[in-house]
């Protein structure tokens, strides 16, 4: 059988309107702007509509997806949505979305793995297309954190904001795409990045409602020291995977969640900060939504040109980790 | 070279700080100008170089150059 290329179509984002600056942040928790961007590089992030739900995000993300691949919502076969806030528990924000674009001949399922998501994502699309499954599937990372978030937690409530990344993957050109993908978990340091309440473990009562536990909670430090060890290292494999060295990264797109991590890994890998795409300052970390609008936005500044390669690196809740090396085939 | 001196050449690195700052009775906040992610990444940085694992509550002791270089020492 002959070697089947999987790769991006088509992509699209989409980002709230409502822009909350750091300086917004001040009036609402103990916290300033020098704290901020000194810790995180962020300076604002966008907040959903009261309005918009999670799938909202993502239908305005997947029509301009399906738009920019030239592919009508009919012919998708899968839509898979990675989201850590769904619209509902179920039915799943993909089958909304399926719903909302017509994708009538499609599967449809939601994928958790946190801030990794989008990257889980598509290496579960590239399975579907090599072997010869599915022709096309849209993959979407968006979240509206903002619901789950607690605007008391200076520690949190600053890091995080909404957004929607859509792709459609599908065959390519021999050679391009999808090239290696490097996927790993440890669940041991699970509760490090957790929504506690709301499951079967702790469902949702007045005392968990009272408790915050339906909140975002995170030990910053040591997701901190989680992301600074496994993002190069990850990205490292998938390009060693790949058969390609450093030198033949043309742009690194990291997930964002902080500039010092993003730092910290590109020194790590020895790449120079002016091959690694950065967007934090303007939207906060979008979990699975943050890599799939960084490449949209690092394509609209012309960093990807067909035959660029590039390497996608993201770790996230679970604890989870996954980078893609791929040959940009548009 | 001495302990002190693979303490002192990673924090330079870490904290893009002169090496003839950095001397025993540093402290790594005050002193060098490390917050809280910097002193996460310094001790990831040691425990690298000596080959060792520094439990939380360990790290959490480690104010000055000198703690550094006890701790690592043992």
């Amino acid at each position: 059988m002959e070697k089947i290329f999987a790769g991006i179509l088509g992509m699209g984002h989409y980002l709230p309107d409502k822009v909350l600056t750091n300086y917004d942040l001040e009036k609402m928790v103990d916290t300033n702007n020098d704290w901020i961007v000194e810790r995180t590089g962020i300076k604002s992030r966008h907040i959903a509509a009261p309005e918009q739900a999670t799938s909202d995000l993502a239908f305005i993300a997947a029509e301009r997806a399906l738009k920019d691949a030239g592919i009508d919502g009919k012919d998708i076969e899968c839509v898979i949505v990675a989201t850590e806030s769904p619209d509902t528990k179920f039915p799943s924000t993909a089958c909304l979305l399926q719903d909302k674009i017509g994708a009538k001949n499609a599967a449809a399922f939601d994928l958790s793995a946190g801030c990794s998501g989008f990257v889980y994502a598509l290496a579960v699309a590239n399975t579907m297309i090599v072997s010869g499954l599915y022709k096309h599937i849209l993959v979407v990372g968006a979240e509206t954190l903002s619901r789950i978030m607690n605007w008391q937690d200076r520690n949190t409530c600053v890091l995080f904001g909404d957004g929607a990344g859509a792709a459609v993957v599908g065959q390519v050109e021999d050679g391009y795409g999808i090239l290696s993908i490097d996927m790993g978990a440890d669940g041991s340091g699970g509760q490090f990045l957790s929504q506690p309440a709301g499951g079967s473990r702790k469902p949702a009562s007045h005392e968990t409602v009272d408790a915050g536990e339906h909140f975002i909670h995170m030990d910053g430090s040591e997701v901190f020291k989680f992301a600074v060890k496994i993002m190069g290292r990850t990205a490292e494999n998938a390009m060693k995977k790949a058969g390609l060295n450093t030198e033949e990264i043309d742009l690194l797109i990291p997930h964002q969640a902080n500039i010092r991590i993003i730092n910290s890994a590109a020194k790590r890998l020895g790449i120079s900060m002016d091959k690694v795409f950065v967007n934090v300052d303007k939207y906060g970390n979008t979990s699975a939504a943050s890599i799939p609008i960084a490449i949209c936005e690092a394509r609209e500044q012309g960093l990807l040109e067909k035959g660029k390669t590039v390497i996608l690196a993201g770790f996230g809740a679970g604890l989870t980790w996954a980078s893609i090396a791929l040959k940009w085939s548009k | 070279m001495t302990t002190f001196e693979k303490v002192r050449d990673i924090t330079v690195e870490q904290l893009s700080v002169d090496a003839d700052e950095v001397k025993m009775e540093s402290t790594f906040i005050d002193d060098l100008g490390a917050d809280s992610l910097d002193i996460v990444e310094l001790i990831m940085a040691f425990e690298e170089e000596f080959n060792v694992e520094i439990p939380d509550e360990v790290a959490e002791k480690i104010r000055t150059v000198k703690d550094a270089v006890e701790l690592l020492d043992k």
